[in-house]
């Protein structure tokens, strides 16, 4: 058995409105140490309002070794962009 | 005793328990059991200080002889300090130093939830701001405890080794004297004694939840109210104010 504390990810919300953003990891026993220990090393000077934290072996992450068929069939795709169409100027920002 | 006088008192009691309970908590950076621990001691360190800042200079104003924070923190010696004996305790192990935190946090909470009523809106005012800090102390030192205690037999061991050996200097956090009874009959402050309570059912239903068990001892060392302390407090002294004592009024 490993006497390591588990590693756990921290996602910290800057703002209402913004969503949640991956700032780094920290080790802590369990979820509520996290959410202490988060709050200890990333919200120091006033960075949060929210802190989600999720173990880092609970996350599914893709293979870098994978990355031909996963992302480059897209590249000669580009109509997938909704980039040919006018937009009337009083739509305003999009 | 004048209300001035009891006040200066008191402001020097809270101000000395956070300066010097901030230097035996500074005392871990670098050393603690984890990077996160570290940080964490060293946040509550900093909060110590700041606090300390307010209580320390609102005992210069009070006293009115145009004595700084800085220069009631780095200019009196020990028989001047009016601490807890409980904060100049050594360090120990992490459990040991997690327990004296608790212990204090406490009864600091306790204490600033009664000042955020006192009838000197400057009290009210620095206990508004130390409340929230010292609640998120209490928060952790809380959970550290329970975690601990209920932990492995080594670390339930430890913990309530801590326990033992730091349960007679609680007493003295509700001894009260004339400063308690000129401070309460104004509205500044509650009687020291009248915490005591409270602090029994908090601290109590804690430590059961920790597995740890209280010490069958009302016995109370005390003193650090009166300048009456350890030889302990010497030692963080001569480390905290070497500097302005070697070279007066430096800065940088």
């Amino acid at each position: 058995m490993s006497n390591e504390w588990p590693l756990w990810e921290v996602f910290i919300r800057g703002q209402h409105g913004m969503s949640h953003r991956h700032v780094g990891s920290l080790h802590a026993p369990d979820g509520e140490m996290a959410i202490k220990n988060a709050r200890d090393v990333y919200t120091r000077r006033n960075e949060g309002i929210s802190i989600w934290v999720v173990e880092a072996a609970n996350i599914s992450a893709s293979s870098p070794s994978d990355k031909g068929p996963l992302y480059e069939p897209s590249n000669s795709k580009v109509y997938r962009h909704p980039s040919f169409f006018d937009i009337p100027d009083d739509v305003g920002a999009m | 005793m004048t209300r001035d006088e009891a006040l200066f008192e008191f402001l020097l009691r809270l101000g000395d328990n956070t300066v010097v309970l901030s230097h035996r908590v500074s005392e871990w950076i670098g050393h603690s059991p984890v990077l996160e621990e570290d940080i964490a001691l060293a946040n509550t360190a900093l909060d110590l200080i700041g606090q300390t800042r307010f209580w320390l200079g609102l005992a210069g104003e009070v006293e009115g002889k145009g004595r700084t924070a800085d220069n009631l923190a780095y200019l009196r010696d020990a028989w001047d300090y009016r601490n807890l004996l409980l904060v100049e305790r050594p360090n120990g192990d992490f459990g040991k130093t997690m327990m004296r935190q608790f212990l204090f946090d406490a009864w600091q909470s306790l204490m600033l939830g009664k000042l955020l009523t006192s009838s000197d809106p400057r009290v009210a005012e620095i206990a508004a701001k130390a409340s929230k800090e010292v609640a998120y102390h209490l928060e952790r030192s809380a959970d550290t405890i329970v975690g601990l205690g209920d932990g492995t037999e080594d670390s339930h061991n430890r913990m309530q080794a801590a326990l033992d050996d730091l349960w007679d200097y609680t007493g003295e956090m509700f001894i009260s004297d004339e400063v308690d009874e000129v401070l309460s009959t104004a509205g500044i402050a509650p009687n020291a004694a009248s915490l005591k309570e409270e602090w029994e059912e908090l601290v109590g239903r804690i430590l059961k939840d920790a597995t740890l068990t209280i010490p069958d001892s009302s016995y109370a060392h005390k003193g650090g109210k009166s300048g009456v302390h350890t030889e302990h407090l010497g030692f963080i002294l001569a480390d905290m104010q070497f500097l302005q004592r070697a070279y007066p009024g430096a800065s940088w």
